[in-house]
């Protein structure tokens, strides 16, 4: 009977498990998509908030207007998706931290997941469901597009 | 006290780690906090936008009330919570990523905070003159 000894300094690995290594995948989406959520959203604080009046032109007319572009609606839809995902995925990361009874963090982490696809849907439908002229809109509050308006 | 498996106490204050106090824990704290109370205004801003889809009345009503100087304070609070998280998430990446990362992480805080001021300076008085000009309309 023959038994290898291994060397004292050998070093020790934990097999790694097999599968997709998601912790590692939410690692790098916390990296990739903060950097183009900061191109996103400093663009989304430029264009309503600096240029021209800034709040004071917000209202239904703006945002219908905004909408009425394609650019406009995948500019806010990528938005919507990746800062809720980033967003989550950091909650989970503090709950993840803090919660230290599994009943409270398993309740605390549904609620993260409920909330973040329940305004993801939300917002998409919005985005692209909403009506810019509605029917019987007062014409002075819809934009200028609008057949009232004409 | 909680024992430990080497039946010893376990203390409740750690004596001293290399992670306690200074520019690297702050950074820390600071990144925390600003993500979520990002997260928060989030979750409401969805719903105040998606008032579109009720009425053009309903939107304008609830974003009027973003145009009073108490939401104005709020917001800039808000941009400035938005705008540290963003640039201290690039020293975040360059810590992670350049390899002389971890020994500028102190310099690049101050870095950071630096462009924090900047950048405020640039946006709340625009946004507070916005605001407050907005008043008695």
């Amino acid at each position: 009977m023959s038994t290898t000894i291994q060397s004292p300094r050998a070093p020790f690995s934990v097999p790694r498990k097999r599968g997709v290594n998601w912790e590692k995948w939410g690692w790098i989406y916390m990296r990739a998509s903060g950097v183009v959520l900061i191109i996103l959203i400093f663009g989304h604080l430029i264009v309503n908030l600096l240029l021209g009046d800034g709040i004071k032109s917000i209202d239904f007319a703006f945002v219908a207007g905004k909408w009425a572009s394609p650019f406009w609606q995948v500019w806010d839809l990528l938005m919507l998706w990746l800062a809720f995902i980033h967003g989550g995925n950091g909650m989970r990361t503090i709950v993840n931290d803090y919660a230290t009874k599994p009943l409270t963090r398993k309740i605390l982490l549904g609620a993260i997941l409920v909330s973040v696809v329940a305004e993801i849907v939300l917002g998409t439908v919005v985005i692209f469901a909403f009506d810019p002229c509605p029917a019987g809109g007062p014409a002075d509050l819809l934009p200028s597009f609008c057949p009232v308006n004409q | 006290m909680p024992e430990n498996s080497a039946g010893t106490m376990t203390p409740r204050r750690p004596a001293g780690t290399l992670y306690r106090g200074r520019e690297g824990m702050w950074s820390w704290v600071l990144h925390r906090i600003t993500g979520v109370a990002i997260f928060f205004f989030l979750l409401v801003h969805v719903l105040d936008s998606s008032m579109v889809a009720v009425a053009p009345g309903a939107y304008n009503a609830v974003i009027d009330t973003y145009k009073n100087p108490l939401m104005g304070l709020g917001e800039t609070a808000l941009v400035a919570a938005i705008v540290f998280h963003a640039f201290n998430g690039i020293r975040i990446i360059l810590i992670d990523l350049w390899s002389k990362g971890t020994k500028y992480q102190r310099v690049m805080f101050y870095v950071v905070i630096g462009l924090w001021v900047v950048a405020m300076l640039g946006f709340a008085p625009r946004h507070l003159i916005n605001v407050f000009s907005e008043m008695g309309h």
